[in-house]
């Protein structure tokens, strides 16, 4: 029911044979290339996906192969002017991410004039007292942002959450883009798409900018992975590869004397910036949890005396822990001075007596979540769950309101996606990625697209059964698609000949 | 009152060790209450110390050693002259709002019996009259033990009826907040007459109009001139004396001797 609602964005609300306006030759394209041509396709591109270990493992789910997440071949497609809208909205946000947690852990000016209660900051555990009174350089905290948007119609876009910790994904949306480069070269032909592959030299630019100040005009910069066994760690040696900086491992770091070195056949190398991918739980067992072995004893000391800087910083789950949230929009206002430009999908905060008698009488409509859960455990889907999932829900709302969340279920656009029965929509979300450095934010055109490949699905992470799609961001000025006079289906056969 | 302190921490490990980090909160900073004449770390071996400040505000110093290492002795060695206001603590760094006191633990988790035995206790009561009488509930109720290394968590130590002073610290810590009293653990040195010491752990709470006042239930009264006060946390864990990370195979013994004395007049 709610399906045949949701707004299709190459579709619209038409449906194949009525597609939105500017998008009706990719329209044709689908319509037009074979069924079984899109599936070869396809499965060239998680064949190359396979042999790269581009693999992640699933949680809870011990005996289970390391996977490949299920790529889709019909790309995502944002206009030009789409696009626009949405990268304002993105830099004003994690302009007042950052300036967030610059004010969070230093002055609370936004306690002091009121704007959020002081307990969800003071007793949240993501609030991090080991970090208060450290300035990582520039102010900057949040350098590479994955802010979570979804979408219910062409100018209604929502963030539905932030990740300012560690967000992964980056590695799908240049693997992605590069296999339809290969398998779909006719789409890029016609379609002015907007390049995604400087992301790893934005990136790496952004990593110099804030070195710590004694840090010389050449810093050198890892990325620190906890390991082979992490399940994005394709994604930390694939970074560290293209950005042609060392992958490095706990146990290659030691800090002495407060500052960070890292240990070469040729000797040690002073190290200026690190971009970790372990979580600040793990990162230094003398000051979080001691029981840690992933972590660099003495790395959060070499980083309080300002000798190297992490990136993201330390006790950024503050700014996107999912209590905080639900404040985003104050938040934006209260550091931009205007009104969020990507508003938030409407929470109740069952801390919130109101709010919890409100989503205790709903709650087979509602989406429920846990502040402090993510990858989509703990989580309640009203629409689709079982009568037991919503009073095993219930209890446990009433046990403990303050550490949940509620929304409406939105009817979360579609993508045409090829499935077994043919092409069909399919739900979608996006995580663009933003970085800010010293000279300030920038959105990369381009970002992961996670579907829910189950018919009628909204969860889309991909240790529930989500796949990922290219997301093309299309440049100002395209020329009128259709004003070609091939149709694309028929150029992909003349590419098929000629190859 | 003039205070001598000689806190020996020494570690022997069973093979020798290819590096040590830790982290030392063993310095005390002077307050309206205690002036530091003089304090001193030593290390017995080839060690950098650097010092700064956590985001308690605690002194801190971070040791780090290269191998090998077979033992390590940290010799504390200082002199505070302290005085006595009644409990009230005056002029010490507070990077964080009493607010943030409230914040709940893995170790500082009250449970229910706990928190209706401090909540009995505090009822009808207001300001520094509910941590006095919360301080009387804890100190009355258990038996106390001597000093162990071992230490267990508020709500598991609530259900036995021993406690070391430690123990009634953190039991009081947790029991405060639950009557929503921001409260914190303290750990530092207090001089006892003729006694073995170790080092000891009490409780700053926060009442609104007096700020803090830090009462110390294995005494069940306020604390006094007898206590030097080094670091602060939200549990024991956060004023762990030396708190580190080594790298190399083995088991390690722990050694503590502590004198704190009152100085002889000069």
């Amino acid at each position: 029911m709610g399906e045949a609602r949701a707004f299709d964005e190459i579709w619209g609300h038409g449906g194949p044979t009525n597609p939105r306006a500017p998008l009706e030759m990719l329209a044709g394209w689908i319509a037009e290339t074979p069924r079984e041509e899109l599936a070869r396709r396809l499965e060239a591109a998680e064949n190359t996906f396979r042999q790269l270990g581009i693999t992640f493992a699933v949680y809870g789910d011990r005996d289970a192969a390391e996977r490949i997440i299920p790529f889709d071949i019909v790309p995502r497609v944002f206009l030009a002017d789409e696009w626009a809208r949405l990268s304002a909205g993105l830099v004003q946000r994690v302009e007042a991410i950052n300036a967030f947690l610059d004010d969070i852990y230093g002055e609370r000016r936004i306690l002091a004039d009121g704007i959020l209660p002081p307990d969800i900051v003071f007793r949240n555990p993501q609030f991090r007292h080991e970090v208060v009174g450290i300035r990582p350089p520039h102010g900057i905290w949040a350098h590479i942002c994955g802010i979570d948007l979804v979408r219910t119609g062409p100018d209604d876009f929502f963030v539905l959450e932030d990740n300012a910790r560690t967000p992964s994904g980056v590695s799908y949306m240049l693997e992605n883009r590069e296999a339809m480069i290969r398998l779909c070269p006719e789409l890029f032909r016609n379609f002015r798409v907007a390049a995604v592959d400087s992301y790893p030299d934005r990136l790496h630019e952004t990593m110099r900018s804030v070195a710590p100040p004694g840090a010389g005009s050449r810093p050198v910069c890892v990325v620190l992975t906890p390991g082979h066994f992490n399940s994005a760690y394709y994604e930390h040696s694939f970074l560290a590869d293209s950005m042609g900086i060392e992958l490095v491992e706990p146990a290659d770091l030691v800090v002495d004397d407060d500052v960070v070195w890292m240990q070469t056949i040729a000797g040690r190398v002073k190290v200026d910036v690190i971009y970790r991918r372990i979580d600040d739980d793990f990162l230094d067992p003398v000051v979080f949890r001691p029981d840690s072995l992933l972590g660099v004893p003495g790395i959060m000391s070499a980083y309080r005396a300002g000798n190297v800087t992490l990136i993201n910083a330390p006790g950024n789950g503050i700014a996107d822990d999912k209590a905080i949230y639900s404040y985003m929009p104050e938040i934006v206002r209260y550091y931009s001075g205007g009104e969020a430009k990507l508003p938030n999908v409407e929470t109740y905060r069952c801390r919130e007596p109101q709010a919890l008698r409100y989503v205790l009488e709903r709650l087979p409509e509602l989406v429920v979540k846990l502040v402090d859960g993510s990858g989509g455990y703990g989580m309640l889907v009203g629409p689709t769950a079982t009568k037991q999932e919503i009073e095993d829900f219930r209890a446990a709302l009433i046990a403990e309101p303050h550490r949940y969340i509620a929304q409406p279920t939105l009817a979360l656009s579609t993508v045409p996606t090829l499935t077994e029965k043919g092409l069909a929509p399919r739900h979608v979300d996006f995580r663009p990625f933003v970085l800010t450095g010293r000279d300030g934010v920038q959105v990369v055109p381009g970002g992961l697209t996670r579907v829910a490949l189950k018919e009628g699905s909204l969860v889309v992470n991909s240790s529930q059964g989500g796949g990922t799609k290219d997301s093309f961001v299309l440049l100002p000025d395209s020329p009128q698609l259709q004003a070609q006079s091939q149709t694309l289906g028929g150029m992909f056969q003349q590419q098929e000949l000629g190859s | 009152m003039r205070l001598i302190v000689e806190h020996r921490t020494r570690y022997r490990f069973s093979e020798p060790q290819i590096r040590l980090i830790q982290c030392l909160r063993m310095t005390p900073d002077d307050t309206d209450d205690q002036t530091v004449v003089g304090w001193s770390i030593d290390v017995d071996c080839d060690a950098r110390l650097r010092q700064s400040r956590d985001g308690l505000g605690n002194r801190q110093a971070m040791l780090y050693a290269d191998g090998p290492i077979g033992a390590i002795e940290i010799s504390v060695r200082g002199e505070v002259l302290t005085g006595d206001h009644g409990g009230h603590v005056r002029g010490t760094a507070e990077p964080l709002p009493p607010e943030f006191y409230l914040r709940e633990t893995d170790r500082t988790v009250a449970g229910e019996a706990l928190g209706a035995f401090v909540g009995g206790a505090v009822s009808g009561l207001l300001g520094a009259d509910t941590i006095d009488a919360a301080t009387r509930a804890i100190h009355g109720r258990f038996e106390r033990i001597p000093y162990v290394e071992e230490l267990r968590d508020a709500a598991t130590t609530f259900a036995g009826t021993t406690a070391t002073g430690r123990e009634m610290a953190q039991m009081l810590v947790a029991g405060l907040r639950t009557a929503e009293i921001p409260a914190r653990y303290v750990g530092g040195y207090r001089q006892r007459e003729g006694r073995a010491c170790a080092p000891h752990g009490w409780v700053e709470a926060y009442a609104d109009g007096e700020g803090w006042i830090a009462v110390d239930p294995s005494t069940g009264g306020r604390v006094d001139e007898r206590y030097i006060r080094v670091a602060v946390g939200l549990d024991t864990a956060g004023v762990t004396p030396v708190a580190g990370s080594r790298l190399g195979q083995g088991e390690e013994m722990l050694d503590v001797a502590l004198i704190v004395e009152q100085a002889r007049r000069q």
